[in-house]
């Protein structure tokens, strides 16, 4: 055997040490330069490039067939709409030359209408040019129901979109609509050319894959390539109506993790600008301490809720559970008693934004958290933990442990509720720490989590879906557009999710109060202004102050830049990269 | 030979359907739904339309025999129509297979666009791995327990156990952002055009290859040890030594060729895993590869976009089967005649 080792020792060494040195030449090659930017090719100019991460790769450069935020925001690099809102929630006109209102006669005053003018020579990123006509056409496209256009609800109400002349759209309603700044505002619903798109509407939208994936648009930058669930790139627009954009080149990446994201922002600077950093808070402290940028945040109307089930989900009743049926099937111990509000009182919400959602959270105590005009002060108690307060409510209202098992009776039944939300680390830990402020409060609290897939998926057919609403408390996260009409309207009573309507309906807690709706539709027939104002205020009010939902943390975007980015004004409103065109690099 | 090749391929085609059938049917039943990545603020009137307009809400049997259809029928024509500049039929009216992540996306076009990276990135690593893995394999058994056995055992074993998602987060910490060298985001625009846009191709791919290459090198090196080590007791290598051959002559020869059989086997096997086994590691360095490909499509439940990439792999796995058998029965006639 020794004989042996040291034959071979000595002939097998030469290929092996060559192989060995081969791979780590190559290795070596890759590695040794640090940075080649500054040593080769002087003569070529440094490209401006901005490179915006988003760890959810776009998969269409639009919003019109799908609706991911990601693909939305990859469009609005390049399509534009009428007008935008800024990060203060104040509309601003865009394509448009000005914002047409009553005072300007832009508006009418049965409002049914509102007449956009054009600004003068638009040209599409082709150099074509854009013309009214492009805007009936994008309704058109977006309504047919054939193209299953998912920002089709920007139409609602929408009956006829006239091009009287080059310059002007008249947008006609169905009925009186206070709010007539829906169609063609914001990246939702941008427009496109009817000369490119004008073969793909409707079922042809599905196969019209050329013109999906290199829109036409009229923004700062065009785009030139676009790599599905990758990246997409784009260059100044030469047709552009305004000052030409500052970067030579944009490129939007997608893919990977949040974390990787942010790190590529705050630490390696990789990327200019990473959206949606859903990151522990304290690791994205820690990687904005190394000082390569900046973590910037949007609030909106996002708002984290308990929903509180009206109706008795009880397995027991089989089909009728969790059913309305007209009032008949009330939740036994939820409903016209004190629980609800002691739940409420119970729960410290600066401990939950603070530690859960860090730079993204602050606790909230209305439904309707935004624009500050629509905001209500009266239910701003909820800001301070009272667990006192609700132990002592519930025992006033007789509800107390009968049987000394720590867990409260009303009617003989003890408050044990199931509280159901979807598959998220936060969501869990935040289930985990209320469950523990119930208990306090003497309700028991069993707590089940469905993976984001089936709870929002609603399949009729699958029991864990938040519109069957099979438990007594679930949580997850929703909130108005900017004028808050519509989301306040789906909690009429005629929205209630049941058999009949197989689950379809915005009113997830079951709650019906005729006052409410009455007062809603007072809400429709009011004009922007004052009394608009109130009136959204008071909805907020009725449906917090009666328990049916249980707001517990206003939810920010969390973004971040590298430090030498400028001009970046996040927006919740609106596309995070509303003013992409603006922004420039500090030299 | 022939013969036993005609079997095997005749087998192969019931298989592959099957395969497909469960495919089918497993995401078919799975809960979940397209629409259901769709922001939280869409109406369900509005996910109703969405899932209309993607032909979803078709009964099973429909969807499954359309898709085989576009999969074994329009697919393959639209191909070669594509490679030889020719039109059959009314190819307009030929329904491909479309992904509904990104409406109206050819899924071929996609797995084509993403083909060139994964080959690049885990190909090589397969590469460089089988490379290392059979010599020191070799040298491991032949010296065994000697200093560079007992490294190479640890190493295997260090490599072999530790994940790729955690070796690669500790490459991009201390290579990206400690020493600032190579990047930690793939970059699928770069062009290999000149020697500066080579270097940077090789400096993006330097930390995925190594994690994926230090993970198969792992394996293959501890198969290859073992193997070499249970032919190197055998009989007829005594004889061999008896007689007097270089020692050279006898590991190459005789020891390594037997030896081989089984590893060959297993690097056959492996090759489908270059196209589905590196989904981690490039999701991590945002290698936008098939892995990644599948991974996205998931999350959006993309369903005509899961059920090809699936099947494919099926199909590459399947077909290295049969490769793996064939290199077994050239290489060991008595596999071939039995």
């Amino acid at each position: 055997m020794s004989d042996m080792k040291k034959l071979t020792r000595s002939t097998l060494r030469v290929p092996v040490v060559a192989l060995l040195l081969a791979a780590m030449a190559v290795l070596l090659a890759a590695c040794g330069t640090p940075v080649p930017t500054d040593t080769a090719a002087p003569a070529e100019p440094e490209v401006k490039e901005l490179t915006i991460l988003y760890w959810q790769a776009a998969s269409l450069p639009g919003p019109f067939l799908s609706g991911g935020t990601k693909d939305q925001d990859a469009g609005a690099i390049t399509l534009e709409p009428l007008a935008s809102v800024d990060p203060d929630g104040v509309l601003m006109p865009r394509l448009a030359a000005e914002m047409p209102t009553l005072e300007n006669g832009g508006v009418s005053e049965d409002g049914l209408t509102i007449t956009w003018t054009l600004q003068e020579g638009l040209l599409w990123s082709d150099g074509t040019p854009m013309t009214a006509d492009d805007a009936v056409f994008t309704w058109e496209y977006c309504t047919h129901p054939e193209t299953g256009c998912t920002t089709i609800d920007t139409f609602d109400g929408v009956v006829s979109v006239e091009a009287p002349d080059d310059t002007t759209v008249v947008v006609t309603f169905d009925k009186f609509t206070p709010y007539p700044y829906t169609a063609f505002v914001t990246a939702q619903s941008p427009i496109i050319s009817r000369t490119q798109f004008g073969e793909c509407v409707g079922a042809a939208a599905q196969t019209c894959s050329e013109q999906n994936l290199s829109p036409l648009g009229t923004g700062a930058y065009r785009l030139t390539d676009f790599k599905v669930n990758d990246v997409a790139t784009y260059e100044r627009n030469p047709h552009y109506r305004g000052e030409p954009a500052y970067f030579d080149t944009v490129v939007f990446k997608g893919g990977g993790d949040a974390a990787s994201a942010a790190r590529a922002v705050l630490e390696t600077g990789e990327a200019d600008y990473a959206w949606n950093l859903q990151v522990e808070p304290q690791i994205l402290a820690e990687m904005e301490a190394k000082g390569g940028g900046e973590i910037i945040v949007a609030f909106d109307s996002l708002v984290e809720r308990l929903l509180v089930n009206q109706t008795n989900p009880d397995e027991a009743l089989g089909d009728d559970r969790a059913e309305y049926l007209d009032g008949a099937n009330p939740h036994p111990f939820l409903v016209g008693t004190p629980v609800a509000q002691a739940m409420s009182m119970a729960i410290d919400r600066s401990v939950i934004a603070e530690n859960l959602y860090g730079f993204a959270g602050r606790p909230v105590c209305n439904v309707i958290p935004g624009p500050k005009h629509y905001v209500s002060t009266a239910n701003d108690g909820c800001l301070v933990q009272d667990i006192e307060g609700a132990n002592a409510l519930l025992d006033e209202a007789g509800i107390v442990d009968t049987d000394g098992d720590g867990v409260r009776e009303y009617n003989g039944m003890p408050l044990s509720v199931r509280y159901q939300t979807s598959t998220n680390s936060v969501r869990q830990k935040t289930q985990a720490v209320i469950k523990q402020w119930w208990a306090e409060i003497g309700i028991d609290t069993e707590l089940l989590n469905h993976d984001a897939s089936v709870f929002f998926g609603g399949d009729p057919n699958s029991p864990d879906t938040y519109q069957k609403f099979y438990t007594d408390i679930q949580m997850y996260t929703t909130g108005p557009s900017i004028d808050p009409q519509i989301h306040l309207s789906q909690w009429q009573c005629q929205y209630i999710p049941e058999r009949a309507n197989s689950w379809a309906g915005g009113n997830i807690f079951r709650g019906c109060d005729p006052e409410y709706d009455e007062l809603f539709q007072m809400l429709v027939e009011t004009p922007v202004g004052p009394e608009r104002e109130r009136l959204v205020k008071t909805l907020n009010d009725m449906n917090v102050q009666a328990g049916m939902q249980i707001p517990l943390v206003y939810r920010g975007r969390v973004a971040a830049r590298t430090n030498s980015l400028q001009g970046v004004l996040i927006n919740g409103w609106d596309t995070e990269l509303w003013n992409v065109g603006d922004w420039t690099r500090e030299e | 030979m022939s013969r036993y090749l005609a079997r095997r391929l005749l087998t192969a085609i019931p298989t592959l359907l099957a395969i497909s059938l469960v495919i089918f049917a497993v995401l078919d039943l799975a809960p979940g739904d397209p629409t259901g990545a769709l922001p939280e603020t869409i109406r369900p009137e509005v996910r109703q339309m969405i899932r209309e307009a993607m032909g979803l809400d078709k009964p099973m049997h429909i969807k499954y025999l359309l898709w085989l259809r576009q999969f074994f029928w329009n697919e393959p024509i639209g191909l070669l129509e594509g490679a030889l500049g020719i039109e059959i039929g009314n190819s307009e009216s030929r329904l491909r297979i479309t992904s509904w992540g990104s409406r109206g996306t050819p899924v071929f076009d996609l797995i084509a666009q993403r083909v060139p990276q994964t080959l690049w990135v885990v190909g090589l690593a397969y590469l460089i791995s089988v490379l290392l893995a059979v010599p020191v394999g070799v040298i491991s058994a032949v010296r065994q327990y000697s200093v560079f056995d007992q490294l190479g055992t640890l190493f295997s074993l260090i490599g072999y156990s530790v994940p790729t998602f955690f070796t690669g987060l500790l490459l991009i910490i201390v290579f990206s952002v400690n020493l600032n060298w190579l990047p930690s985001i793939y970059d699928t625009n770069l062009e290999v055009r000149d020697w500066r846009s080579l270097v940077a191709q090789l400096r993006q791919m330097a930390m995925p290859v190594t994690v994926l290459a230090f993970f198969q090198t792992a394996a293959l090196v501890r198969f290859t040890r073992s193997s070499m080590l249970d032919n190197m007791t055998q009989d007829y290598v005594r004889t061999v030594k008896a007689k007097g051959f270089r020692e050279r002559y006898v590991v190459v020869r005789h020891i390594l060729r037997n030896s081989l059989i089984p590893v060959i086997t297993l690097v056959a096997l492996g090759v489908p895993t270059i196209f589905s086994g590196a989904i981690i590691t490039e999701q991590i360095f945002r290698v936008n590869g098939l892995g990644a490909l599948l991974i996205s499509s998931i999350q959006v439940n993309d369903i005509p976009m899961i059920q090809t990439v699936t099947f494919i792999f099926a199909v590459l796995i399947v077909f290295f089967n049969l490769v793996a058998d064939i290199i077994y029965g050239v290489l060991d006639p008595r596999i071939r005649y039995a």
